[in-house]
């Protein structure tokens, strides 16, 4: 499957990178030989090997509802490049929410 | 898609509700669950997103999950999975939520909702986990996302666990969608899984609503509206959104496929964004969370375990306790149905007990501003008092402020009644000289009773009451004017 310089861009608007033409260009054939890996997959995955998410025959794994201690919160927002009574700062927020 | 201009339309609505679950942990790891406290308390390597943590479900949010899907008829799915539902925004640290896509836990059920025009049935497309997002505190001048200059996040709330209920767009009208998630609250809360309290957004509803001419089978374009804070809330936006969309239609417009915000002050939606489409976040199966797979024997024993649901206690109470339809919905759906039926059982008349109920306790938890499932008042305590009045001993009015009195803890009706000395006199000699003494002030009311205008005679008895205080037998204090202003 080869993909389009639209199909490019849009997976590059989704990450929130700012690509170049040349880029867009050279990240395309990039991609879409990652996608050419993948449909081998598909060339091999015969009807009886249902498609599996997992490598492991795991099932089930449960935690039990017993609480445990938290991070102490300074540790919490160590990490955060900006913090301000306690919370996350965060850029100003544009477009999109869940 | 453009629909051509009718002149009739009609609703097609369909609710997502999303419930936060009462757990004691996250959905994925096991920070405590609480309300309130200092920000970002609550938080661990695994809700923050830090690389290399690892997520683990919360077997009880799955056991919460599979009880909500017995009690709402769904199918649960023998093997489902967690999904990352991609997108960029500070709510959730990892830039992703984990949630259920193409295989969630529970699938097609149904719910049964009454309203005025009768009952309805409204499809239950499917109950799904996910987690609850972070908490965001808009810095700037509006206090909202738009013109915020930035914009502080609390991830004490980011990993709760949620069950999203989405409905088939089956719903038509705003009072069915009222009924509806009136219901669906009834049954969580009836399985104890949340305190789906809609103030607080332990419990929240958007609606999906869209318009097409009556007759029609195809969909009309579609607006989310979102931000309802209560049932009555969520009847008015739908009922505005429906007014806002045949508007729009009757005039050639087109509905645009958007979310809406419901602003409860202005009573009116707005544009908050305009719709991206799924396949924008990307969903993909979330490779360190292994598959649920309940088995048989867990779901039949938890099946066997539900508690009875509203609508089976509503029947019940109608079948079989003998109280009225609308009263039945009205003590389930104030959660008094208990009270109710342990007064019967200490000997109240159903009818009798379910007024008391639904009348003076509804006023009383309105005063206080509180529930009225909180009122202090055992079903005994409710018949005892019921025996006071059928035996005389209280008139209905005394009987409100005996039950004022144990409602504020001042012990038993017989306890209240003595205490405040409430009892009714039904002695005739205790009554007589009152009985004489309004006769003898108001002499015009007298004579207009001797006359035979017998409404009149309402100004003596209520002379004679307020001497009293209230107490006299208001049967005996007829019966005593009458003898003395007719009988001669």
């Amino acid at each position: 499957m080869s993909l389009s310089t639209d199909d490019v861009r849009h997976v590059a608007r989704l990450a929130r990178l700012a690509l170049t033409d040349d880029e867009v260009e050279a990240l395309g054939g990039q991609l879409s030989n990652i996608l050419a890996y993948a449909e081998k997959v598909g060339e091999v995955a015969a009807e009886d090997v249902p498609p599996t998410s997992h490598p492991y025959p795991l099932r089930n794994v449960y935690r039990t509802d017993e609480a445990r201690a938290s991070l102490p919160p300074e540790d919490a927002i160590s990490t955060a490049p900006q913090a301000e009574d306690g919370r996350f700062h965060v850029p100003r927020i544009v477009g999109e929410e869940a | 898609m453009v629909l051509e201009q009718a002149t009739h339309y009609e609703a097609v609505i369909g609710l997502e509700v999303h419930v936060e679950l009462n757990t004691n942990t996250k959905m994925f790891c096991s920070c405590a669950i609480d309300f309130g406290g200092e920000p970002n308390t609550r938080t661990c390597p695994v809700c923050l997103g830090q690389p290399g943590s690892l997520p683990v479900v919360n077997g009880k949010a799955v056991e919460a999950a599979i009880r909500l899907g017995l009690a709402l008829g769904c199918d649960i799915t023998p093997v489902s999975q967690f999904h990352r539902k991609n997108y960029f925004y500070p709510d959730m640290p990892k830039n992703y939520q984990i949630s259920q896509y193409d295989v969630p836990i529970c699938l097609g059920g149904a719910l049964t909702v009454t309203t005025g025009e009768g009952d309805h049935r409204v499809g239950i497309t499917r109950v799904h986990m996910e987690e609850d997002t972070g908490k965001s505190l808009h810095v700037g001048t509006s206090g909202r996302i738009h013109g915020a200059e930035y914009s502080l996040v609390d991830y004490n709330r980011a990993g709760i666990p949620l069950l999203e209920i989405v409905s088939e767009p089956d719903i038509r009208t705003a009072a069915q969608a009222q009924a509806y998630l009136a219901e669906l609250r009834a049954i969580v809360l009836a399985l104890g899984i949340s305190d789906a309290r809609l103030e607080e957004g332990s419990m929240r509803c958007d609606a999906n609503v869209s318009l097409r001419p009556v007759g029609h089978t195809v969909f009309g374009t579609r607006a989310e509206v979102k931000n309802m804070n209560s049932i009555r809330s969520l009847g008015r936006a739908i009922e505005y959104e429906i007014a806002r969309q045949t508007d729009l239609l009757t005039h050639g417009h087109r509905v645009v496929q958007e979310t809406r915000h419901w602003d409860e002050d202005a009573g009116r939606t707005s544009t908050l964004r305009t719709k991206e489409t799924t396949e924008d976040y990307r969903y993909f199966p979330d490779p360190d969370l292994v598959p649920v797979a309940p088995d048989a024997g867990w779901i039949e024993k938890l099946r066997a375990a539900l508690p009875e649901l509203p609508a089976a206690k509503r029947r019940r109470l109608v079948d079989d306790v003998g109280v009225g339809r609308e009263q039945a919905a009205t003590l389930v759906a104030i959660g008094l149905d208990g009270v109710l039926e342990d007064a019967v059982g200490a000997g109240a008349a159903a009818g009798e007990a379910a007024n008391w109920l639904t009348n003076e306790v509804v006023a009383w938890g309105n005063e206080q501003d509180l529930e009225p499932s909180a009122a202090p008042l055992t079903g005994a305590r409710l018949a005892e008092l019921l025996a006071l009045v059928s035996d005389g001993t209280l008139s209905k009015k005394l009987a409100r402020q005996v039950l004022t009195g144990v409602l504020a803890g001042e012990g038993s009706p017989r306890e209240v009644t003595k205490a405040r000395g409430l009892e009714q006199i039904s002695d005739s000699d205790a009554i007589a000289a009152a009985v004489d003494a309004a006769i003898v002030a108001d002499p015009a009311a007298a004579q207009k009773v001797r006359d035979g205008n017998d409404k009149a005679i309402g100004a003596l008895v209520g002379a004679v009451m307020r001497e009293t205080r209230g107490q006299a037998n208001p049967g005996l204090v007829n019966q005593l004017l009458r003898e003395r202003l007719l009988s001669s």
